[in-house]
Order: C-alpha cells, then structure tokens, then sequence
C-alpha cells in the first residue's frame, strides 16, 4: 500500500552526503512493503544524529534521553502489544550510553526492531570517538589515537544470544531494505547494525573503505546454526559481513507475562471499588 | 495507658514474625497500636529490635521508654537496660542481669525443641500474650493466616499454647476501644495498596531500602491485578520504563530511594519536559551516597523538589502519616495524568517500616481521573499536536493507536506542537510559559493546606511535613498538658508550597518552630525561600533515627523554651 506516506516534510540536521538518508529510505520503504500504517509503528530514540529519525519520519515518536531508548520501549511492549516497535539511535547511544539497557534487553528479548546507525564516531558532538571507532584512530579527544579495543556489536549480541542478528550497510539499500522487513518481522529482540559513512566527522570509514570490504551472507550460509554464527561475527575488517548473522525463535518478554492475557493493558480500566478485596491482607 | 513492648535480637532471629503475630492479635483485640523496625543493612548478625506501643488511644509514633522486652540474646538486655520503665518485665530464654527489673526466664527453646524447633518465637509471642492478659483466641487465627502449611500453623499453635500457660499475667489492660473496620498496615503497604487502586498497571524499579517492599507488595499482587512489575536494570531504566508505559497509555511508576533517586534524575526532567504523566515514589534514608540504608532520615526535600536540570515542572508530596501515604498515592495519580507532570512521594523508612491501625478506606468515594479525552473528543482529534498550546497550558493527550491516522510524537528536545524538534526563541519561550502554567494552575487549584492542630491563641506553633506528623501530635500534647499552649503545622503537599494557611498562622505572633528530620534545615530554608518568613528556630535530629514524641517535647523545652 504505496498509500502510506512516511516522510514528513521538515528539513532535516543531517549533512548533505549523510549516511542517515539511504537509512531513511530503507526504512521508509520498509515499512511501504509491509503495509504498516504510521500510527500502528512505535519509533524509540535516544539522543544523536540517527536519533532525530522520529522527526523525519511520519510514525508515532519517542524522542528520549541520550543512551535511554530501549528501556522506554519495553513500556510499550507491557502496554500494548499490537504497534510495532523500532528502536532507532547510534552507536554511541546505543553501545556507549546505554550499554547496560542493550545487554539486559537482549536477556529480556521483547518483541521490537533496534535499528542501529553505526557511522563508528560521536556525530553530533562532533567526531569523538564512539565504542565502535577503530583502533589507532586519531579525534579531537583522542589525539595519540584510540587505545581501548573496538566494540564488536554482533559478537557481542551473540554472546548473550540475541534472537537475531545482522548487519546491513546503507550502500547496499535494497539488501538492507530486506533486512529490516525480515528484522521486523521476526518475534523478538532484533538488532541491526546498519554501517554508515559519517562524512563530516569520520574521515576513516568511508562508503568507498565499506564498499571495499562488505560482502552479501548468501543462501549456503545458515543463520540458524550458533556456532557458525559465532565463528561469522569475527569477521571484521579485510572482508565484513552483510546479512542476517544468527538467528532463533525463543519466547519473548511478554510470554512470561502470564498474568496478561490477549486485551492488552492500554484497553482495560478498574474501578477501586472493584479491588475492595485488597484491604483484606491487612484486617 | 500506652504499653510499649520491644523485641530484639540478631538480624535471622525471625524478629519480624513475633512483631507481625503480636502485632496483628493486639491489633484484632481492637486496639490502637502504632509498630516500628529499627534493624541494620545485613543478613545476619547485628542488634535489630522492633517495638510495638499499643493502647485504647490513638499511637502515633514510637517511644522509648519500655514495659516489655522481649530479648532474643543476651546483648538486647545490655542495650535496652536504661529504657526499662519501673514496673518493666524482660522475658529471655535463661538468666541474665535485668538491673534489679523483673525477669521472666522463659524455656522457650527446650520447649521448641520437642514440637518444631523452628517455631522458638511463638512460644515468645504466647508468653506476651498472657503476661498483658490478652486472649489467645485471636492469635491461633493469625497463626492460621500467616503459616499457609497447615502442619506448621498447628505446631505453631501448640508452641503459642505453651508460652502462654508457662507465665503470669501481669497487667490487667483496660477494655479495648473496640474499634471497628479497621486496617493496620505500613507505609510502603500504604503506597503500594494506593498505587494499585489508583489502577497502576505497571511498576518498574530497582531494589534499594527503604523502597522495596512497594514492588515486592505489587509484585505479589500482579497475577490477580493482572499488571506488570519489572525489575530494571538500574533505577535510570525503572523510570525510563515507567515513562514509556505512561507514553503506551497505562498508569506507570517506579519507587527508588535517594541514590536511585539521583540516577533517575535526568529521566525526571524527561518527564516534565515531554509531559508524561508519572509517579515517583522517594522513600528517604540518610544520605549522601550510600548512607544509612535502613534508618530515616528528611534530608532529599530540596533535591526532590529541584530535581533535574532546567526548570522541570514537578510536583512533590509528602504523606504524613500511613492513611495519607494511601490517599497521596491515589492523588498523585489523578494530578499525574491531569497536569501530565511526574508527582514524586517523598516518603521515608520511619513511615515505610512502621505500621499502625487506621479506618479503612471508603474505595467507592475514590475517582480514578485519567485526563484523557473523551470519546466525543477524540472523535474531533484530527492533524494532533501533542502540544497543543493552550490557556491552561494542558495539552489533549492521546495514546498511540488510539486515534487512526494520528500519530503522537513526545521529545526530550524542546519541541513545537507536534513534538518536533525545534531551536527557535520565540516556539521556547511559549513551551516554557506552557509548562509554566500548568504549575501555576495546579498550585492555585490542587494544593491541600497544611492541617493545624491547636488553639485559636498560641504562644508557640510547630512546623513540620511528611511523617514527623505523628510524633509532632504527641509532643504538642504534651506541651499544653505542661502549660505551653502550643499548635501544629504540618505539610503534606511540600512544592508547589501551600502558603496560605502558613502566612496567616505565623503572622498571629507565636514563637515558630520547624522540627526536621535533616541536619541543614531544609524545610525552614523552603519557607524563608517561598515566604520571606524566617523561622525562630529548627530542631534537628540527623542520628537515621526517628523521633518520638516525648523527645520533641525535651528538646522545645530546653532549646527553646529554657
Ligand atoms: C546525558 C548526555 N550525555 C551527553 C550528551 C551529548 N551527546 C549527544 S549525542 C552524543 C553522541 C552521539 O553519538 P551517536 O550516538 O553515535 O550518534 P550520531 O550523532 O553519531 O548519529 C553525545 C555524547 C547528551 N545529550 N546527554
Ligand atoms: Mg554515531
């Protein structure tokens, strides 16, 4: 249904160039194809670049606090479990500020989409180094270049046995299309790292220096095999990657909500006199 | 006549037990009673003791002069000696020096021993039992109550019989009030059971004392609510949690004590500036950092109400006592979702951890108000602007999914109507005067004045807020019982501030001072800020302990009337 319009007409904060554009596209058509009508998609950001995505993009929005957009979201997922959930910010936001939301979501496995912008530099504070810049690289920050040891975002994912896990790059928009449909519509924790040039503040990691070294996970490669999968997220560097990396079918959070049944909870109401049976614990 | 009995010993000895048994019998033999903990932050070890002080009369606070210990070893005999009132009785397991004060050397572990070696404590409750002259009627059906499997409540019954024929009465208690519909509950039970039937339908939160037994309360009581209790990472999530389940369209809360507090801090400003209506519960204890994690403390009142940067349109509450605790939870609701601001419950240990009897609540007169659109409303809602700006400065607020074809989009970012990010002066300045007057209304429409207890004509006036209420009642009792006519003022609602009711009170001339639990004056520094009013004096008391009312009493005598 081509009927749904997504875009909003603002200008955005994004350089001209920004990796952040083909990602939106991706998206958009994305969600063309699987037919979701923008009130029925939840977006969750943090703060950043990518994170302005809600503003650019016509779904319902919340625009969070820098390193906190999943936990907002696990709210939505207790409310109501019929909108569909993406999680979008930075590597920053995502694997540096919130680094302990990431790793006890991935336990939870809540039913949601994290779509993650990873240009491997701070964007909007202006070229530091994020968790994922590589090493021996020189910032403002960082002169003598960065001493600590990258964050592998999909080896890490794997070792808390994420649901699922892929890796899309923005020049590669209809494969990266794919991914985010097929990410949406797994049932679970879904994480993306989409690799995007920054072009203003990463001089490193350039569409050239990604198209150089991604390559497409084809049909002989199964994704539902760990230890392959395992094997797979080392890969970084000479040769990286695309695709879906691992993936499971698992319950996810809100199946061991026993005590919620299928009305969901943004649809129910009490009245206190209904609940007079609490008072009995304490005559 | 009030009688206080004390219970002590290691933390493990099952102190809680004897309190919640004897607690709950003297309480369904229909007397006022008013029960504390006083315990240290470990599992095992230490001097915990609880008091329980009971009477026909009101009990609002603790005391600490003793009629009956219980000492489960030896060192709460040393500890508490000098509290023993004249006719006070000790009962211990074995003989130990009492200071000359009678002492009841109770069997209690030989006479366990041949029954259920774990049930050493009842036979303690029984003793108590018939040394006040109450009957055991009651007690075999909390004993019934309390131990679900039905071998252990009957050894615990025959256990509570022993005790009970091993001693002597020896008070002979005036009747019972009789009091009827009656519930004993603690704070935390009070938030918790207000939050619940204020339809909370998710808490998210971190475990720290004085807080936790509001999710441990909501978490078992999920399955029959059919609601959500989440244990968070951190308190940053707990309330990030609860602001996007606010966001979804249910009622959210988290509960934390200062240090989770600071954590949640920028998240509070989250809250203000994108409207999300959400309660906050701060069960105080002594700070900075870790500080005293199980003892009281009124020291995060000036951090409560500035807390986050920027200037966060907040409102504060502080119960005074374990029916308001109720009553302020189901408020801080309502106002909540009508002025789309985070309310914060700035409760303590002292009111957390003690509990007391009270009427029970009329639940039918309570009116759950979410502040949503009604259906004629959101029939209208088309092109929706989550900040719509408008005289009073609330926006409609829809959930999203509610309306079709709109869209509802919150930001942290100052933002224009439809919530997009903006920069411009003129859209700031209108959101900061939007935000602004919503406080403005809530502070000319919502705000409970403080209550006065008193004369028309007095020469001294108590201040206080939050939990001192109870031991404030008692002390100024006892001031115009000694001839000192004196009234009290004490706050529940603590920002915005009332000041009506404080202006024309401390403009009749008495001598005014502020009793707090804090070491910096923090209340007395709100009122001078607010007011211009400077008070004559503060009493302090920063030791983690709570006072009682007869200390309060001493301490107006010789720091300000001497
Ligand atoms: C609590 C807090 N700390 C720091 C900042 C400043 N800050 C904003 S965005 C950002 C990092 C952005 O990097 P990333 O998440 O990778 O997003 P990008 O701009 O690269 O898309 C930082 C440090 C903030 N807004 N809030
Ligand atoms: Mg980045």
């Amino acid at each position: 249904m081509a009927g749904f319009r997504y875009e909003s007409d603002r200008v955005t904060a994004w350089c001209p160039g920004c990796g952040n554009f083909p990602l939106r596209k991706a998206l958009v058509s994305a969600l063309q194809e699987l037919r979701l009508a923008p009130e029925q998609v939840v977006m969750y950001s943090g703060i950043g670049q990518a994170a302005k995505m809600p503003h650019y993009i016509r779904v319902n929005g919340f625009n969070g606090l820098h390193g906190r957009a999943l936990p907002p979201s696990l709210g939505m997922r207790v409310a109501n479990p019929g909108l569909k959930v993406i999680v979008e910010s930075g590597d920053g936001d995502t694997y540096g500020e919130g680094g302990n939301h990431l790793l006890h979501n991935i336990r939870r496995n809540p039913d949601l989409t994290h779509l993650v912008h990873d240009n491997q530099i701070y964007g909007l504070t202006k070229g530091q180094a994020s968790p994922t810049t590589g090493p021996d690289q020189t910032t403002s920050v960082q002169p003598n270049g960065i001493t600590a040891q990258p964050f592998n975002p999909i080896r890490f994912a794997l070792g808390m046995r994420a649901s699922f896990v892929a890796r899309g790059f923005v020049g590669e928009q209809d494969h990266l299309k794919e991914l985010i449909k097929t990410a949406i519509e797994h049932r679970g924790y879904a994480l993306v790292d989409i690799l995007q040039p920054c072009i203003s503040f990463n001089k490193v990691n350039t569409y050239q220096w990604y198209q150089q070294r991604v390559y497409k996970l084809d049909q002989d490669y199964n994704p539902n095999d760990y230890r392959v999968a395992i094997a797979k997220a080392e890969e970084w560097g000479e040769r990286i990657p695309l695709g879906v990396i691992y993936r499971e079918e698992r319950p996810v959070f809100r199946d061991y909500l026993q005590q919620l049944d299928d009305k969901p909870l943004v649809e129910k109401s009490v009245q206190p006199a209904d609940l007079e049976y609490l008072l009995e614990d304490f005559r | 006549m009030k009688l206080n009995i004390l219970i002590g010993g290691e933390a493990g000895q099952g102190l809680n037990t004897i309190d919640l048994i004897l607690g709950k019998t003297i309480f369904r033999s229909g007397y006022h009673l008013f029960s504390s903990k006083d315990y240290m932050s470990r599992i095992r070890g230490g001097h915990n003791f609880n008091m329980i002080r009971f009477s026909n009369e009101p009990v609002t606070a603790i005391s600490d002069e003793v009629d009956i210990l219980v000492a489960l070893n030896e060192e709460t005999v040393t500890l508490h000696k000098d509290q023993l009132k004249e006719q006070a009785i000790v009962i211990f397991d074995g003989d130990v020096d009492t200071g000359g004060k009678e002492l009841i050397s109770l069997p209690a572990r030989t006479i366990a021993k041949e029954i259920n070696p774990r049930g050493v404590n009842t036979v303690f409750v029984g003793a108590v039992l018939k040394i006040l002259g109450l009957s055991i009627e009651k007690a075999r059906a909390v004993l019934k109550d309390y131990f679900k499997k039905e071998e252990v409540a009957d050894d615990n019954i025959k256990l509570l019989e022993k005790g009970y024929q091993k001693v002597n009465s020896y008070f002979n208690l005036p009747a019972a009030s009789g009091l009827k519909d009656q519930l004993y509950l603690d704070g935390n039970n009070a938030i918790g059971l207000g939050a619940a039937i204020a339809g909370v339908q998710f808490y998210a939160a971190y475990p720290m004392s004085p807080s936790t037994s509001i999710m441990n309360y909501l978490a078992s009581k999920q399955s029959q609510l059919g609601i959500v209790v989440e244990q968070a990472e951190d308190e940053i999530a707990a309330l990030n949690m609860a602001l996007g389940g606010s966001y979804a369209g249910i009622r959210s809360m988290t509960g934390t004590s200062g240090g989770g507090f600071a954590l949640m801090t920028e998240a509070v400003g989250l809250a203000g500036i994108a409207e999300i209506p959400v309660v906050i519960a701060d069960i105080q204890r002594p700070g900075p950092a870790t500080g005293l994690p199980t003892r009281t403390e009124q020291g995060d009142l000036l951090f409560a109400i500035n807390a986050g940067q920027g200037d966060v349109p907040l409102m504060v509450v502080a119960p005074r006592d374990h029916k308001d605790a109720f009553e302020q939870t189901f408020r801080s609701f309502n106002l909540a979702d009508k002025y789309q601001i985070p309310v914060i419950i700035l409760s303590d240990q002292f009111l957390a951890d003690s509990a007391r009897n009270l009427e029970s609540f009329q639940l039918e007169r309570l009116k759950i108000e979410r502040g949503l659109p009604s259906p004629e409303e959101l029939a209208k809602i088309k092109d929706y602007k989550r900040y719509e700006i408008t005289e009073t400065g609330i926006s409609p607020r829809i959930y999203p999914g509610q309306v079709p074809g709109e869209v509802v989009l919150i930001d942290s970012d100052e933002h224009d109507q439809y919530g997009h990010i903006i920069e411009g002066a003129a859209m700031r300045k209108a959101m900061v005067e939007k935000r602004g007057r919503k406080i403005a209304k809530l502070a000319a429409e919502e705000l409970l004045e403080p209550v006065y207890q008193g004369g028309e004509t007095i020469d001294f006036l108590l201040i206080g807020w939050g939990s001192s209420y109870g031991p404030l009642q008692e002390a100024v009792q006892l001031l115009n019982q000694a001839g000192y006519h004196t009234g009290l003022l004490s706050f529940n609602d603590v920002w915005p501030l009332p000041t009506g009711e404080l202006t024309s009170r401390v403009e009749k001339g008495a001598r005014v001072i502020v009793v707090e639990n804090n070491a910096t004056a923090q209340f007395s520094r709100l009122i001078r800020s607010e007011t211009g009013l400077t008070a004559e004096k503060s009493i302090l008391k920063y030791d983690g302990r709570p006072y009682s009312g007869k200390e309060i009493f001493q301490r107006v005598i010789s720091e300000v009337i001497q």
